[in-house]
């Protein structure tokens, strides 16, 4: 089995639930098993909050936090300097971060490999609003080629229509263009079997 | 239709398909996305009930039980504090026989404060005459909530529903939801022997002296005990009907020749089984998933355990000054097997504490001493208690 563990790092009200429900059922799309689960801490807005996401091509049936993940998608950058966020990440685990500074001006932990993309405004760009979830899931998206952008976009088709459906494509477009594609492919990494 | 979907909006979506004319709840973490979906299904048209908005959880539960004494298919959903508050209405209902299903969304019990997962919520009310289910994952949760109605339905005894607070009515993940003919097909009309009539009036919840108590409670324990075959019965109709296997009262699987066994109940269980597969040189390990804890299926447990040696049993709650409440029940099941295991009680997973996949490895470790570990909390940093409190 082919298990691909992704820790997504926000804080309350930046939708970090959302986005990994969206990546999971994106998964789901296409063909594949797709698991996602917060870790709810103090509810309110600004608080520092966890998800989860598991991918696989057959049906996963732990239900453990995931303590050691290939991939964490950072929806802050100011939490790189909280500790534990970045623990248990795996040698050569790949880290994309939500800021407006390059990685090298960013804490970025041993053996692992950072990409920052200015997710906020991007978003701030297209819908108005800065929620950098869904621009950091296309760009992960188009990093990882774990599978096409379109089956992000064919989720959200499910919950929105017209003229938010259509800033959400472009979106999400835009920012897959931000990141070099298919350059952490190698990195989808096998923790299962 | 397979659908990637959290399980409350699942749970919502099957307690929908039966069609309640009746939903009270008082919202509480972390059952309250199944409410709010609920809410949402009737507000759009998809159901058409009586959502009672109350004021507590003794609210909801007196509210459904005069429903369904009325007459109406009931349905509740509640955790924790909110169970507690109902347990007074909790044992009415159980003892005047009414038929309703709830939701347990599992969590910890206060103090300290925790609106984490384990079961002490269920496990504090387990002696109030309910039938009590416990689902080791969201597609489980959607199946046994459906047949819920009808064992209760046919028993005419209410039924708790016992879902991983958290670890799985904030999961999402693939799972099928019925089609409404399926369930349409499984599940007939809702009719009330006993229904209050005002043409035939008669007295519900009377005084009872001395003179027939004991057999009301002797009958109350005796439905519990009959209800196993329509837990069975229900299990092996809807299967025919889904395609999908329920568990029935339990269900045992692992490697024949299997000396070591591991009893628990609920989500855990995906853990345990897939650590199971992930570390290939550990001892042949049997699973034994206990889904039906009231009734509790003594016959059916000895069974799955004969020709164990070992038999880990974890509990997600504990009885302080007693220990575990599972270990004890299963303790008291085997006692008379001709080969009884050793048996291990472990709390495990208390107020969400995480239950990693190398918790396996460990707890067989932890059972290769001379003694069997009577009860212990298998997951406890005793160095962060004062000397007196290890």
């Amino acid at each position: 089995m082919t298990l691909t563990e992704i820790r997504i790092h926000g804080r309350g009200g930046q939708g970090n639930v959302v986005a990994a429900n969206l990546l999971a059922m994106s998964a789901f799309e296409t063909g594949r098993y797709g698991q996602a689960f917060p870790n709810f801490g103090a509810e309110r807005r600004g608080a520092p909050v966890v998800a989860f996401v598991r991918i696989a091509d057959q049906t996963i049936q732990r239900r453990c936090q995931i303590q050691t993940p290939a991939f964490l998608i950072i929806q802050d950058e100011a939490l790189l300097h909280i500790p534990g966020v970045t623990d248990g990440l795996l040698p050569g685990g790949k880290i994309l971060v939500n800021s407006s500074r390059s990685a090298a001006e960013l804490p970025v932990p041993e053996e692992a490999e950072m990409i920052s993309l200015s997710a906020s405004s991007i978003a701030k760009q297209y819908l108005g609003r800065p929620v950098p979830n869904t621009a950091l899931l296309a760009a992960f998206l188009s990093l990882t080629g774990l599978f096409p952008i379109d089956a992000l976009i064919k989720v959200l088709a499910h919950k929105f229509s017209g003229e938010i459906l259509e800033h959400n494509t472009q979106l999400i477009q835009a920012a897959a263009q931000e990141v070099p594609a298919g350059k952490w492919q190698e990195a989808v990494h096998a923790t299962g079997y | 239709m397979q659908q990637a979907i959290e399980g409350s909006l699942a749970i919502a979506r099957a307690v929908a398909l039966c069609k309640p004319q009746v939903v009270a709840a008082y919202p509480i973490t972390p059952q309250t996305h199944i409410v709010e979906n609920i809410a949402r299904l009737v507000a759009d048209g998809v159901l058409d009930c009586n959502l009672v908005s109350v004021e507590s959880e003794f609210s909801a539960a007196s509210v459904v039980l005069g429903a369904a004494a009325a007459g109406s298919r009931t349905y509740t959903a509640s955790a924790s504090q909110g169970i507690l508050l109902m347990s007074e209405v909790l044992y009415n209902i159980a003892g005047l026989r009414i038929p309703t299903v709830l939701t347990c969304a599992n969590r910890a019990v206060s103090s300290p404060l925790s609106i984490w997962n384990d079961q002490q919520d269920s496990m504090a009310v387990r002696d109030a005459g309910w039938i009590q289910l416990y689902c080791a994952d969201n597609q489980d949760a959607v199946d046994t909530t459906i047949q819920a109605f009808r064992i209760a339905e046919r028993c005419e005894l209410p039924v708790m529903v016992c879902v991983d607070g958290f670890t799985l009515t904030h999961t999402l993940e693939p799972m099928e939801i019925p089609e409404a003919e399926q369930v349409e097909h499984f599940l007939p009309p809702y009719h009330f022997s006993r229904s209050l009539d005002p043409q035939n009036p008669i007295s519900v919840g009377t005084l009872v002296s001395p003179d027939l108590f004991s057999e009301a409670r002797h009958s109350h324990h005796q439905a519990l005990l009959n209800a196993e075959a329509e837990i069975i019965s229900a299990a092996e109709d809807w299967a025919k009907i889904s395609g999908r296997k329920s568990p029935g009262l339990l269900q045992a699987d692992g490697p024949e020749g299997a000396r070591i066994g591991i009893l628990i109940m609920g989500s855990v269980y995906g853990t345990l089984a897939d650590a199971r597969s992930h570390y290939t040189d550990l001892e042949p390990v049997r699973l034994i998933k206990l889904r039906s804890f009231r009734p509790f299926p003594v016959k059916a447990l000895q069974q799955a355990c004969e020709g164990l040696d070992e038999l880990i049993v974890l509990d997600r709650a504990m009885s302080p000054g007693s220990g575990g409440i599972l270990g004890n029940e299963v303790r008291a099941a085997l006692h008379q097997m001709e080969h009884l295991p050793r048996i291990h009680n472990f709390a495990i997973g208390l107020g969400g504490r995480d239950v990693p996949m190398d918790a396996l490895p460990k707890l067989l470790a932890a059972i290769d001493q001379e003694q069997p570990e009577y009860f212990s909390v298998f997951d406890v940093v005793l160095d962060r208690l004062p000397e007196q409190d290890r």
